[in-house]
């Protein structure tokens, strides 16, 4: 036998291995992307095919009703008569309008140097290339309500500008950013009297949870412009976005509680037995070992409820603020702007969608990095 | 040993009843109680002074006062010439809550579970699609959803005059859709008992099937047998009866529809609102039911000689609705507080009629408000006491 295989050129089998052959080109590239991944069955094939059907009738005369037939440039809706597509007309006339709201045009700036600086004040807390992570986040806490209340506001000379001035994108970032500011400590809070061992507390806290996720959030907005002026004493007049403010503070404190919960819950008891036997008192084991792990796991859940928070923002244009939603919503009974709702309400739609999806992606992103695998 | 507790004791004795964590605990509670206690006092008594300053008058009577507005869509009698209460008007608006809520739920989940299923389709572009679809409408404030559908999209359907008409006997145009009105004759509600006889028939024939393929193996096809009596007896029963149903046609005058019934547009936008965006909710709650079973269940039922559709329905399904279902109720829950939103269009829902217009016109901010809220609160509490239900009956089935 092996007398055979040293034979030279008298062997029958091969004594090197073949070479690689390329595999079938139908199975790589894109050609075996496409048989793998859209017409790998009879049915498949079907179905590929009325979806690109589908997307042939719906992409095409969509994109020429956006951008080919469309205009940008016009003074009224006069200017649409014989316009097939869209008719973008009244975006950069009102543009300032849906930015600013009635923010008055030369104190602009002010609104931009805002949110500059909470961008600059923001990219450290969000990526760990940046550094400084901590200190941003403190001064993002404590120091930069202040500065963007004497910006946008007005103090020490910068010329007042009242709350109900304020409109737009810029209403509903402000109002959104505050209220998560806020509910973030009282949703930790609320959370950890849920988990309390003190039964009045815990009976309060569940109480309060619960009725404030039990009813929609237009009845919450209703209350607070409607019944909360008749709790104040006399003489007292709570600003209008004050008090839009307090209940929506309040409503996204009980969601926020809840997500919270989670993480408390997903931590084996030995942290918090560890902690006392290290003898820390209560509100030292949270702050140094409960709550920095339960926080952590519980991040992606916590953007979730920003994302969610942040749509909501839309139901105080209900209540008369004069937010994003409510500027679309407004431009077009302008009878100047008549019967281009299509264009008013897709450009805020956009808007909200960019600041919406972007959160997502972020959430996303981060839970796969605090995804370390040791999770208990 | 005695001398060091005794030290001991001594220095816990001194320090023990401040230390105390039970007494602590205790006083900390009676501190907060009362400072809640006194926080409530002091809104009752701005409250009072505020109301008494606008001479509004507490209490509930202002449910039996008439209400001077029309409803465009009731389910029950109400009419402003019949003197119609606010207490009606409150039983109207949660009908219509409710009904907005039903077919919300139902139409959501259809298309909800056809998403999520395609969603997993291992068609790339179909999955694709379908994601692009999920991440636009969940993305966007379904306020805005709403405005789009009833400003955008249904009021730019034809006027009434130009009507679009199917068959010459449905209308759709900008104000809704007018179609034949059923008129019931004398022995039509012998129809509607038959209905009634014929869905207990097929509850009691699902049981006697399940008796007998436990007793003796053998099936019953209930399915067919069930859709038969389901059509058939009321069928049998009408034709007995001398079909005791006639429509009345809608008849297009010069500027509006004669006869007939109308239903407003506000209850298409609003159903179309809420459907879409809830649909992409329940599309990722059912891909990620379905994702949870694991492979090895599958193949399990296969190579036990359990054919695809079975498996499907016997082993893939009733596990993966036991991730599915907790998610899904909250969700229903978040649809039907949602419809709320019907506010910002003009569907008359419970918090539109009774929250906005006989709030404006009566001027009982707190009652009115905590009316609505309680009416909410149930719903939640109603669908907690179904979740604990289901999640004890699911998890009786568990190994």
């Amino acid at each position: 036998m092996s007398d055979i295989a040293n034979h030279p050129g008298g062997s029958f089998y091969r004594t090197e291995n073949i070479p690689q052959s390329p595999p079938p080109v139908s199975t790589v590239g894109v050609l075996g992307w496409m048989r793998q991944n859209l017409f790998s069955s009879p049915f498949n094939t079907a179905l590929t095919l009325l979806t690109l059907y589908l997307l042939y009738l719906v992409v095409p005369p969509l994109f020429q009703w956006a951008f080919i037939d469309s205009l940008l440039e016009g003074e009224s809706n006069k200017d649409c008569r014989g316009i097939a597509g869209a008719c973008w007309v009244l975006v950069p006339k009102r543009f300032g309008q849906y930015i600013y709201g009635f923010y008055p045009e030369p104190e602009r700036w002010r609104v931009n140097l805002t949110f500059i600086l909470f961008c600059l004040n923001l990219l450290p807390v969000l990526s760990d290339r940046v550094p400084g992570r901590t200190f941003a986040a403190l001064f993002l806490v404590f120091g930069f309500p202040v500065v963007a209340f004497v910006l946008l506001h007005g103090a020490f000379g910068l010329e007042v500008v009242p709350t109900h001035k304020w409109g737009g994108l810029t209403l509903t970032l402000v109002f959104a950013s505050v209220a998560i500011l806020f509910s973030l400590p009282i949703g930790i809070l609320l959370a950890l009297g849920r988990r309390s061992e003190m039964p009045v507390i815990r009976t309060i806290c569940i109480a309060f949870i619960e009725l404030w996720r039990a009813v929609p959030l237009i009845t919450v907005l209703f209350m607070a412009s409607f019944v909360l002026p008749l709790f104040t004493p006399e003489g007292v007049n709570a600003n209008e976005l004050l008090r839009a403010l307090i209940g929506f503070i309040m409503f996204a404190s009980a969601y926020m509680a809840e997500v919270v919960r989670g993480g408390l819950q997903a931590l084996p008891k030995g942290q918090t037995e560890a902690a006392q036997a290290l003898g820390l008192n209560y509100w030292k084991s949270m702050q140094l070992i409960i709550l920095p792990q339960a926080l952590k796991i519980v991040i992606p859940g916590i953007v979730n409820t920003f994302i969610a928070l942040f749509k909501d923002t839309a139901l105080v244009s209900i209540i008369g603020l004069f937010d994003l939603l409510l500027v679309a919503r407004s431009a077009v009974t302008d009878p100047k702007w008549l019967g281009l709702e299509h264009e008013s309400y897709i450009f805020a739609a956009v808007i909200y969608f960019v600041f919406c999806f972007s959160m997502s992606r972020y959430s996303l992103w981060l839970e796969r990095k605090l995804d370390t695998g040791h999770r208990t | 040993m005695a001398a060091d507790s005794q030290a001991g004791g001594r220095r816990q004795g001194a320090a023990s009843w401040w230390y105390d964590p039970k007494i602590r605990a205790i006083a900390f509670q009676v501190a907060f109680v009362l400072a809640l206690i006194g926080l409530g006092v002091y809104l009752v008594h701005n409250t009072l002074i505020n109301l008494e300053k606008r001479n509004i008058k507490t209490g509930f009577d202002f449910l039996f006062n008439p209400a001077g507005f029309e409803i465009p869509l009731t389910l029950i009698p109400y009419s402003v010439e019949a003197g119609s209460t606010h207490g009606a008007v409150f039983i109207v608006g949660l009908l219509n809550t409710l009904l907005i809520s039903a077919m919300g739920i139902v139409l959501a989940t259809i298309l909800g579970f056809i998403l999520g299923v395609l969603r997993l389709s291992n068609n790339w572009l179909v999955s694709r699609l379908v994601g692009v679809y999920i991440e636009a409408v969940r993305n966007v404030p379904l306020l805005l959803q709403f405005l789009f559908w009833h400003f955008a999209v249904f009021q730019s359907l034809p006027l009434v005059r130009r009507a679009i008409p199917i068959f010459d006997t449905v209308y759709i145009h900008n104000r809704g859709l007018t179609i034949p009105k059923p008129i019931p004759q004398p022995g039509f509600m012998l129809v509607v008992a038959s209905v009634f006889i014929a869905v207990a028939t097929i509850i009691y024939l699902k049981k006697w099937a399940r008796r007998r393929q436990d007793a003796t193996g053998e099936q019953f096809p209930v399915f067919w047998v069930s859709l038969g009596v389901l059509i058939g007896v009321p069928l049998l029963v009408s034709a007995a009866a001398g079909f005791p149903l006639t429509w009345e046609y809608a008849e297009l005058g010069r500027f509006r529809f004669t006869g007939g019934l109308e239903i407003q547009i506000e209850l298409f936008s609003t159903l179309a609102a809420l459907t879409v965006y809830t649909s992409s909710f329940v599309a990722e709650i059912v891909r990620a039911g379905i994702l949870a079973v694991s492979k090895g269940q599958q193949e399990a039922s296969y190579s036990l000689g359990v054919r695809p559709a079975p498996t499907l329905r016997l082993v893939i399904i009733p596990q993966a609705l036991r991730v599915i279902v907790p998610p899904l109720v909250s969700q229903y829950l978040n649809l039907t507080k949602n419809s709320s939103l019907g506010i910002a269009i003009g569907y008359p829902d419970l918090f539109n009629v009774f929250g906005g217009i006989s709030l404006n016109q009566s001027g009982q901010a707190i009652e009115i408000v905590a009316m609505c809220m309680v009416v909410y609160l149930t719903f939640s509490l109603l669908i907690s006491l179904y979740m604990n239900w289901y999640n004890r009956r699911i998890s009786l089935v568990e190994r």
